[in-house]
């Protein structure tokens, strides 16, 4: 099994036009073997593209296609418009990648969503997506990295390290449930505690790895959780060790302010929390190994 | 972006929250005449992004003229914590009766955001947060319904402060809520927040930090992007577009993503590298990217050799290799260069790498092969 999406899962991408971002890696996900069943824009309902039946809005996408999913790759000053669509239309699931979106709007969306949608979920934004092994890839991952057939669930802060990670394991010979990339703003919209959730909810997932990032208190926030309720093994990597205080480091979200968010506090709540603890990913990748080979 | 107290109090200003009078000055003569307009007494106070600047001797109060001509005098070119004053804002003196505390910031943790009151003001906060926690008030302000004046009137009333400041206060809690969320400020803090001894509630400090993405519906903030000083290679990097942080290593590093920028900075740390910088070409990037990215690490003195990681999702592989190709004719690359190539057309990159063969570029299979490599040859260059 995986989390989140699967084979069935019916995706709509929002803001289509030949020459977007969104139809670019729409396409590539439908190669992949994802059903891209929707496109929007609203200067070109009716129209096809691609072979993509493309609808005024979202709400018209859903009625005429079934689609239970939405993918956002809109420029910063419309996705947090475009996610409260997504989410009025009823769609469950929304992946935003999206990078550079003004915190306050992701702020005012999520808790917009928490109050009236509570039944559509975020993932994102600025994120890679997600990438169920085998059956569904909605997002920016090159799909030929990952390796179907579990054990290991992944879930990253990063884009850039959740592909290294993927592909550390896959070389290995080690298949995933599923990835998930839940970027590296201060607002993501799924926390490492929704994916760990699911993933101990998730037969199939075994194991677990979590790659995080400097700043905030997400990884603290996850070491509580696993230390409360996680069965399965996890195994950690937090990037940024060498990061020096209050500088941004790429990410809006990855920033040590005073002593707080520092890599070394997180990996060593993690360690306390009973998590195997990466020095980088290359480690990660052995350590799940032994991880998956101790599962039998 | 932070932004220095004047402008934070200029922006204060734009959404009617109370700061004293004042001008600033970049000469010791605009100071003396900034002085005259304003009227005495005067407090002279050094424009640097850092605390401590009262400790520092960077604010002083002037009576007259000759005074104000001073301390302008010893201020400006003063050196805080390895921050020159360029810049000092002259502003009118306060009779201060309290100095406390307000502030709004985003708790990351929650999700909302996080209104903070005190009543102990003029101090380090972070400091009363861990001896007295219980001297500030703090609510959650849900980015939908906004702050109430209800719920102003309850935290400043919560919060200890003097019953004479308190609906003032409350009025100026509801505007600086205002600021920070119209304004889109990462954090909107003043402290202290003052009642003057004629009973009246004005901000004496601000400390502003603006949110860089939001900045495309924000002309007004061109004035204090003009005046951020940054080190020079940081000024370069980012007027190519690139995410850059200078470090105090040797080996050059380049990587698409953040974390994986951050993550090539620890590998190289581990195998017994430093590295110089952190620099991230972004998700995408092509190879005139690729070509502006080594052209900046390339200016850097300290750089003995040079990491390129990456791994392609959107980037693709054959773009930077192209850009890499390109940047060798463009420019003199002074330090050898370590390539890890992986993900989309990483194959047909490392084609075109091997094509146009050179001796200062290296190709290496593994990420930590790939670090170890670079940092060895750091070691072995004299540039």
């Amino acid at each position: 099994m995986s989390v989140f999406v699967d084979e069935t899962t019916k995706v709509v991408i929002q803001g289509i036009s030949p020459s977007s971002q969104g139809l670019y890696h729409g396409l590539r996900n439908r190669a992949y073997g994802t059903q891209v069943v929707a496109g929007t824009n609203p200067k070109r309902g009716g129209e096809t593209i691609e072979g993509i039946p493309v609808f005024a809005n979202v709400k018209e996408a859903v009625a005429e296609t079934g689609a239970n999913a939405s993918f956002i790759s809109v420029p910063p000053r419309f996705a947090a418009d475009a996610i409260v669509e997504a989410a009025e239309a009823g769609v469950p699931f929304v992946v935003c990648i999206t990078e550079g979106i003004p915190a306050h709007d992701e702020a005012r969306a999520y808790n917009r969503l928490v109050r009236d949608f509570p039944g559509t979920r975020l993932l994102g934004p600025n994120c890679p997506g997600i990438i169920s092994a085998g059956k569904c890839n909605i997002g920016i991952t090159s799909g030929d990295i990952a390796l179907p057939g579990g054990p290991v669930g992944l879930v990253s802060r990063s884009g850039t390290v959740f592909y290294q990670a993927l592909y550390e394991l896959t070389q290995k010979g080690i298949g995933q449930t599923t990835g998930v990339g839940i970027g590296g703003d201060p607002v993501p919209g799924t926390s490492f505690t929704d994916v760990l959730q699911a993933f101990q909810a998730d037969p199939e997932t075994r194991a677990v790895l979590l790659i995080g990032e400097i700043g905030g208190s997400a990884e603290e926030q996850a070491a509580e959780y696993i230390k409360d309720h996680m069965t399965k093994p996890v195994v950690a990597y937090i990037a940024g060790v060498t990061a020096p205080p209050g500088r941004k480091m790429g990410h809006a979200g990855a920033i040590i302010s005073g002593t707080h968010g520092t890599a070394k506090a997180k990996m060593e709540v993690l360690a306390a929390a009973g998590v195997i603890v990466a020095q980088n990913p290359t480690e990660a990748g052995e350590k799940m190994a032994g991880v998956v080979r101790d599962l039998g | 972006m932070d932004l220095y107290e004047y402008q934070g109090k200029q922006y204060f200003a734009r959404y009617g929250i109370p700061t004293s009078p004042g001008e600033p000055a970049d000469t010791v003569d605009e100071a003396v005449a900034a002085a005259e307009r304003i009227g005495y007494p005067v407090v002279v106070k050094a424009q640097v992004k850092v605390g401590g600047r009262g400790k520092a001797g960077g604010i002083k109060l002037a009576g007259d003229a000759d005074e104000v001509r001073t301390h302008a005098t010893a201020i400006l070119g003063m050196d805080i914590k390895g921050h020159t004053v360029n810049r000092v804002w002259i502003e009118r003196s306060s009779d201060i009766a309290h100095e406390y505390y307000a502030s709004f910031t985003l708790d990351r943790s929650a999700k909302k955001h996080l209104c903070m009151v005190s009543a102990k003001g003029g101090v380090d906060i972070e400091e009363v947060a861990a001896t007295d926690p219980g001297a500030i008030a703090r609510r959650h302000v849900d980015p939908t319904e906004g702050l109430s004046a209800e719920v102003a009137e309850a935290l400043v009333a919560e919060a200890g402060l003097h019953a004479e400041a308190r609906a003032q206060a409350a009025e100026l809690l509801v505007k600086l809520y205002t600021c920070y969320e119209q304004g889109d400020c990462d954090l909107a803090e003043i402290n202290p927040l003052i009642l003057t001894t004629d009973g009246r509630v004005h901000a004496l400090d601000a400390k502003v930090t603006l949110d860089d993405n939001a900045s495309f519906r924000h002309p007004e903030w061109e004035e204090f992007a003009a005046t951020e000083t940054t080190d020079p290679r940081e000024r370069m990097a980012k007027e190519k577009g690139l995410q850059y942080v200078g470090l105090d290593g040797f080996v050059g590093i380049i990587a698409n993503g953040a974390g994986l920028a951050m993550s090539t900075c620890d590998v190289v740390e581990q195998v017994g590298g430093k590295p110089a910088n952190f620099l991230d070409i972004g998700g995408g990037a092509n190879a005139a990217q690729m070509a502006n990215a080594l052209e900046v690490i390339n200016s850097d003195e300290n750089v003995r050799s040079i990491f390129i990681n990456i791994f392609g999702g959107i980037t693709r592989g054959e773009e930077v290799a192209n850009g890499i190709v390109e940047a060798l004719g463009r420019v003199d690359i002074a330090s050898p260069i370590v390539i890890r190539l992986d993900g989309t057309n990483a194959e047909e990159g490392r084609r075109i790498l091997a094509e146009h063969g050179s001796d200062k570029l290296e190709s290496v299979p593994t990420m930590i092969e790939a670090a170890r490599r670079a940092s060895e040859l750091a070691k072995g260059a004299n540039r």
